[in-house]
């Protein structure tokens, strides 16, 4: 099974967030890591896409499309937002 | 707004066509087996698998895959349909009834919660799988069970959506209450026939 | 740059195809004209819907092969199992509709701003989206020194190679050829390892900037191995490409 990452639903995400989130950081709520959404695992077409932390594998977000509506559980996230400290730049 | 046709392109599955009554509403007839996962592959060693039946914390019976290999297993051939829609017709699998299994264990319980390395989960009603409908499967195609499709051993349920034929299952809760499993509880059907079409909760 | 900040909601839209250029033999580039395009930056995507006659959609994302001011191009490689590449490489032709949204990716995607020195790492098609960073390096002007190590399975599976070939001096260009060498082949052989990376990576001591894109494995192997280098993981941007 070859997984992806998180470049790979930054349009599916951008429609569950109404923003652009592959640099957004996420915080894993079972191991604490913290990373950009693009360098999560993903796994994709299956039922729902399932978003893992790539430290501990823990679900981090689950996006199911149901009857036309995205359905997102982000239970497995701590936080989720811009990203800060090193980047590009520093 | 609805997408234009893409001229020419044809997708990859057959339609039903031709075969009414073996194919629920909804699905597509695919010759491949697609991997579907929502988890990484986990690689126990068969040495430290078991299959076990518990209830409430206790395990009431427990096998090792040398006494598992040891049941009477079945040879069986199923069409399995994935919530995802596609369907494929007459697959062949061997691997131990879960009658087998549950005769072996005296319980009253009504539900089933199927659990599995990496903590996928999936819940069915006892009388679901038992009766002859469902099975421990370690082998597909002739084949041990590859790891990707769920080796060395998957719940093979194939008159339920296939998400509830759980891979890499190590064994199954029984429960007095049908609580929702893995995709159950992202909002998929608890129950999840294919031929009415119970895809999401609510339908 | 204000037009990157002007974007607003991500919707599908109609694109006319231009062309369909064959690059190797499973290998074509779609150039786009897109109703509306605000522009893009280095390394973003697109996600491409083809909708079959019983209203089946497929859906798939594929880099963009060009520069901001560029027009638009997807290259796309054709995979053996596959169900949407078989069709936009071998279907598809100009005049033909193309439903598309994007661009996608502010993590992967390099701008002058960023600096460098930068270290660009492809496997295979993963090789779309640093030539998009390449081109928009040197139709801004940029100086930033820029290395690319690409690796393809023989000679006749490298995507761009002639224009490739045309950056020796502006930027540094090695290839690798995993599966077969030509005769006289100068270049590395085999998958990138550990030796071929420390003699092509920028010292972690100049703070370089690394993108890898390619298959999962591969991207993972490289990452993995410029972190060994002493790479930051934060300077090390990634991005796997898939099957179907």
């Amino acid at each position: 099974m070859v997984t992806l990452d998180g470049n790979a639903i930054g349009g599916l995400l951008h429609e569950v967030f109404g923003a652009d989130m592959t640099d957004a950081e996420a915080t894993c709520a079972t191991c604490g890591a913290t990373g950009p959404v693009a360098e999560t695992v993903v796994y994709l077409r299956g039922p729902g896409t399932v978003v893992r932390c790539r430290n501990c594998s823990g679900v981090l977000m689950v996006i199911s499309q149901i009857r036309g509506v995205n359905c997102v559980d982000v239970r497995g996230l701590t936080t989720l937002g811009p990203h800060q400290g090193t980047d590009a730049a520093g | 707004m609805s997408s234009p046709v893409s001229r020419g392109f044809r997708h990859l599955h057959r339609s039903s066509v031709g075969q009414e009554g073996r194919v629920p509403p909804g699905q597509y007839v695919t010759e491949g087996f697609p991997v579907l996962s929502a988890g990484p592959t986990p690689h126990t060693p068969l040495q430290e698998w078991t299959f076990s039946i518990r209830r409430g914390g206790d395990t009431l019976r427990s096998w090792t895959w040398e006494e598992f290999q040891a049941l009477s297993a079945e040879t069986v051939t199923a069409d399995i349909h994935c919530v995802t829609r596609w369907s494929k017709l007459d697959t062949g699998w061997r691997g131990v009834s879960v009658d087998t299994l549950l005769d072996q264990v005296p319980h009253d319980a009504a539900y089933v919660l199927a659990f599995c390395d990496g903590g996928y989960t999936s819940n069915l009603p006892v009388k679901d799988v038992t009766g002859g409908q469902a099975w421990v499967a370690f082998g597909y195609d002739g084949q041990p069970l590859q790891a990707e499709h769920g080796g060395p051993a998957r719940l093979l349920v194939p008159h339920l959506y296939f998400w509830k034929s759980a891979k890499w299952v190590r064994g199954l809760e029984l429960r007095d209450r049908d609580e929702p499993g893995f995709w159950e509880s992202y909002g998929y059907h608890i129950y999840g026939d294919p031929w009415r079409e119970q895809r999401y909760a609510g339908d | 740059m204000a037009r990157a900040a002007v974007r607003g909601r991500l919707t599908w839209q109609i694109a006319r195809v231009s062309s369909v250029t064959r690059e190797t033999d499973s290998v074509c580039t779609i150039g786009l004209e897109v109703p509306d395009w605000a522009g893009h930056q280095a390394g973003e995507h697109l996600d491409v819907r083809l909708t079959a006659e019983d209203g089946y959609t497929a859906e798939r994302s594929y880099s963009i092969a060009t520069a901001d001011g560029e027009p638009v191009a997807i290259t796309v490689e054709r995979l053996e199992d596959g169900e949407v590449s078989p069709y936009l490489t071998g279907e598809l032709r100009a005049g033909d509709q193309l439903e598309l949204r994007g661009p996608i990716g502010r993590w992967f995607v390099w701008d002058t701003s960023d600096g460098g020195p930068l270290l660009l790492i492809a496997g295979g098609s993963g090789v779309v989206p640093l030539r998009a960073i390449l081109r928009h390096r040197q139709r801004s002007g940029s100086e930033v020194p820029v290395r690319l190590l690409y690796s393809s399975r023989t000679l006749a599976d490298v995507i761009y190679h002639h224009e490739l070939d045309q950056y020796r001096g502006a930027a540094e260009v090695s290839y690798t050829l995993t599966r077969s060498q030509p005769p006289g082949w100068t270049g590395y052989s085999g998958r990138v390892d550990a030796a071929m990376l420390s003699e092509i990576a920028w010292p972690a001591s100049q703070h370089p900037l690394a993108f890898v894109c390619g298959p999962t494995r591969f991207v993972e192997t490289v990452a993995e191995k410029l972190v060994a280098l002493g790479y930051p993981a934060s300077r090390v941007k990634t991005e796997r490409f898939g099957g179907t």
